[in-house]
């Protein structure tokens, strides 16, 4: 059953990360990219490592989410490693074998570049996992809000990204129930060819669409009905506000960001 | 007379093994019997919906077994892909999953998935449209441009093109107004009357149940709590108030009337009933004086 | 008491339409009124919702809403706040994930200080009886409960007038109680002007003054006793009558004397007590 899908990976919690501003979390991750591109020895991975390893002990995000997280990036985590094992001459050649050579250096390379993609999307997954889809919404929209100068409709994007996200739990519930007519009139949408499965799908598309619509059209009506009339003059009742950890967390990070370019420039 | 539908200790769970799981349906046993009209009353959330798509096979019991025509429906594949059509189910709102570009294709679409002969179908779609009123001049018109009502009756004709065995409707009366709820009843019984098909009928409106059924099972909390004819059950309307249900309004005055002091029979439950039972303490009154 | 809504000669056709909606509607609805309008489908009572809060404009005649016409642009803001709008399907009306959000949404949109938001976010959940679910994701809710969410958030504007366009019709009938009982009270208690768009007879009993709408016309205007006791006017509208109505009406014809404007069970039944002696 479409049901059973969790949707929006969000995961409710009360700890520090969670209670950071949406703001703080969406810069910080920013940084955190930066931070891990500069990343070139072992040295630095290891220390992005054991910052990411301490974020993730401090949301109470459970490891096994977020390796739930990374399983549809296998694939790509073991191409890159793949790539690199094999296109890096350097160092000593351990092997070379009609055209794959493999040395320490493409060894090296291989580990560390899978590290950084690791760490990477669990950073991100951090975020997404810790902060509702509205906060992070809002947050996008406060961070953008300077784009507003010249004319890009911030707001309203982000009044279509949470109007979206309200929408899909109830879209879902309505596919299960078209589909579960249609298939009691005999519809069959599991079984023949892909051209023949493309087709059983629309008795099932076509009044979704039409029920799509119809929904819009009502929902632009109660909006207005209740004196929606775009972004400008409009108040928020959750006002964002950052907090003196929000700040913390800003100094640790770039004394992170610092550190990383110090060693990339100096080489520690 | 055998049983068309049997159903033995049908228990559902949803989302087994997770935060969320929720018996729906616990062990439920009944039988309907051919060329019955029932009505099945319940609340939201009493189980009754999970209940009725096991008629069908959409859902598949956690356990317990549904024999349609002594067959077990979940026995194989084809025995499932089959009883689709020996019972048709006409969900709730039935006029958001028309799709075709007319209305004689969307009639003709379970016809058609049931691998018949196009003289079959044409046959087919011409009878269930009769039956719901639906006339040829609307045939080659787009079902989406149609008024609510009508829409509701092309896609209960769409089932009974199926010519089902058993016919369920949930609610098919939801959000019609009061003429466009005695057109569909009206349909329903002629179908019945016409076919003899077994009619199931999800309803929240005690009086239409009063009206119309042969026999009421009342789903509480995933089970049956009861099963009889209308007399019987709205002889218990205490316990129907207390499972959230409402009673008659015929029998709601013929409450009133008995604590006032009148002397009436047991079974009231329409209006007709009612009228008789009046009349016949006025004659009393006026002989006696 | 004063008018809240005035129409005048209030004619409506949809764009694109050969057919007229509304031919020439003239009502008044009194400040603190509980009103109920009764109509089948298609006799123009959504078309009149929408008249009554801005969204569609008359192509004739006029609606007023507190002395404003509704054509000026410049006071469309008063005029949707001062009318508040609940619609049919409670899904397609809830805008947020969260259902304090979504009270939250017109306060918002109306400019408010984020401290009044909360109060008002707060106390209209409170008036709905929806307090403890403020923090629920709305499609979790049952149908009454989506449906009382959306009444708050009218509510959150401080409107002067509800009007609802058929909101139990996709109710179950406990979902209907708890509906009809929430916008009762808030006539009663909160003094705020209740038009209510219904076909369901039981809807209007308690209302203090009942419209028939049809082919979009009014038909017959008057306390629900009175409109009630019109069987066969409303039997011609493709209307019921409540089932005490019609079983007096009934019993009228076989010679006997009731009143036909016994509404309630009770009174129903101590109307028949009586004739029998």
């Amino acid at each position: 059953m479409l049901k059973d899908i969790t949707l929006g990976q969000y995961f409710p919690g009360d700890t520090i990360v969670h209670r950071l501003d949406p703001r703080t979390k969406i810069l910080v991750v920013i940084i955190f990219i930066v931070a891990l591109f500069l990343a070139v020895d072992w040295i630095s991975y290891a220390v992005m490592f054991l910052i990411t390893a301490m974020c993730i002990k401090l949301s109470s995000i459970r490891l096994k989410s977020l390796m739930k997280g990374l399983k549809p990036l296998v694939f790509i985590i073991l191409l890159t490693g793949i790539l690199n094992l094999f296109y890096t001459k350097e160092g000593t050649v351990l092997l070379d074998w009609w055209i794959f050579t493999v040395t320490t250096g493409g060894i090296k390379r291989a580990f560390l570049m899978v590290v950084r993609i690791m760490l990477l999307v669990c950073g991100t997954l951090l975020l997404t996992y810790t902060t509702s889809p509205l906060a992070l919404t809002d947050g996008l929209e406060m961070l953008l809000n300077p784009l507003k100068k010249i004319k890009v409709p911030v707001h309203e994007m982000s009044m279509m990204m949470s109007m979206a996200l309200r929408f899909i739990p109830t879209l879902i519930e309505e596919t299960d129930k078209i589909m579960s007519a249609q298939k009691a009139r005999g519809a069959d949408f599991s079984t023949g060819k892909l051209t023949e499965r493309a087709k059983a799908l629309l008795p099932l598309l076509v009044p979704l669409f039409v029920s799509s619509f119809r929904r819009a059209d009502e929902l632009a009506v109660a909006m207005e009905s209740r004196c929606y009339h775009g972004g400008e003059g409009r108040t928020r009742m959750k006002t964002l506000k950052m907090a003196p950890r929000d700040w913390l967390c800003f100094l640790f990070w770039a004394l992170v960001l610092g550190g990383m370019i110090a060693m990339n420039v100096y080489g520690i | 007379m055998d049983a068309v539908i049997k159903v033995e200790n049908l228990t559902h769970t949803y989302s087994v093994g997770t935060p969320f799981e929720k018996t729906a349906v616990h062990g439920v046993n009944v039988e309907f019997r051919p060329g019955e009209l029932v009505a099945v009353i319940g609340h939201t959330g009493s189980g009754k919906s999970t209940f009725m798509q096991h008629l069908n096979g959409l859902l598949a019991p956690t356990s317990g077994t549904v024999y349609c025509e002594g067959q077990d429906i979940f026995a194989s594949k084809e025995a499932t892909r089959d009883v689709r059509f020996k019972v048709g189910l006409v969900f709730q709102y039935p006029e958001y999953q028309l799709f075709e570009e007319t209305v004689y294709k969307d009639i003709a679409f379970g016809p058609k998935n049931m691998k018949l002969s196009e003289r079959e179908i044409d046959e087919r779609v011409r009878e269930a449209a009769g039956f719901v009123g639906v006339g040829e001049e609307l045939f080659e018109r787009s079902p989406l441009e149609l008024s609510g009502g009508q829409k509701r009756r092309i896609a209960i004709a769409g089932v009974i093109a199926m010519r089902p065995r058993v016919l369920i409707l949930d609610e098919p009366t939801a959000g019609l107004d009061p003429g466009g709820c005695e057109g569909v009843i009206s349909n329903i019984l002629r179908y019945r009357r016409e076919t003899g098909s077994t009619v199931l009928l999800v309803t929240h409106s005690m009086d239409d149940a009063a009206r119309i059924a042969d026999r009421l099972v009342v789903f509480h909390e995933g089970r049956i709590a009861m099963d009889g004819t209308p007399s019987e059950v709205f002889s218990r309307p205490t316990e129907l108030t207390a499972m959230g249900l409402d009673v008659p309004q015929a029998a709601a005055i013929a409450q009133a009337l008995r604590e006032r002091g009148a002397k009436l029979p047991g079974s009231i439950y329409t209006l007709a009933q009612l009228k008789d039972a009046v009349t016949a303490l006025k004659k009393g009154v006026s002989a006696g004086a | 008491m004063s008018t809240i809504i005035k129409t005048e000669n209030l004619h409506f056709t949809y764009e694109g339409d050969e057919l007229e909606t509304l031919h020439g509607v003239d009502l008044e609805i009194e400040e603190g009124s509980f009103v109920a309008i009764l109509g089948h489908n298609g006799s123009g009572k959504s078309t009149l919702s929408k008249l009554f809060n801005g969204i569609l404009l008359p192509t004739e005649g006029r609606v007023l809403v507190d002395g404003v016409d509704t054509t000026h642009e410049d006071k469309l803001l008063e005029v949707r706040r001062t009318v508040g709008l609940v619609f049919q399907n409670p899904d397609n009306q809830i805008v947020a994930n969260v259902v304090e959000d979504d009270v939250a949404f017109a306060p918002e949109n109306l400019g408010v200080e984020p401290a009044e938001i909360r109060r008002r976010v707060d106390s209209a959940l409170k008036t709905v009886g929806m307090y403890e679910y403020r923090m629920h994701a709305p499609h979790l809710l049952s149908g009454g409960q989506k449906q009382r969410v959306a009444i708050a958030g009218v509510l959150a504007m401080q409107p002067r007038c509800i009007v609802l366009d058929e909101p139990t019709a996709m109710l179950d009938p406990i979902g209907r109680r708890e509906v009809v009982s929430t916008v009762t009270r808030l006539c009663r208690e909160e003094g705020i002007t209740v038009v209510l768009i219904t076909h369901h007879m039981s809807e209007c009993v308690g209302a203090d003054r009942l419209i028939v709408m049809s082919e979009g016309r009014v038909v017959a205007d008057g306390t629900p006793r009175s409109v009630f006791s019109q069987v066969e006017l409303l039997r011609s509208e493709g209307l019921d009558v409540p089932a005490t109505t019609e079983f007096i009406y009934e019993l009228d014809g076989e010679g006997w004397d009731l009143p036909l404007e016994a509404l309630t069970v009770d009174e129903c039944a101590d109307a028949i007590m009586a004739a029998l002696g």
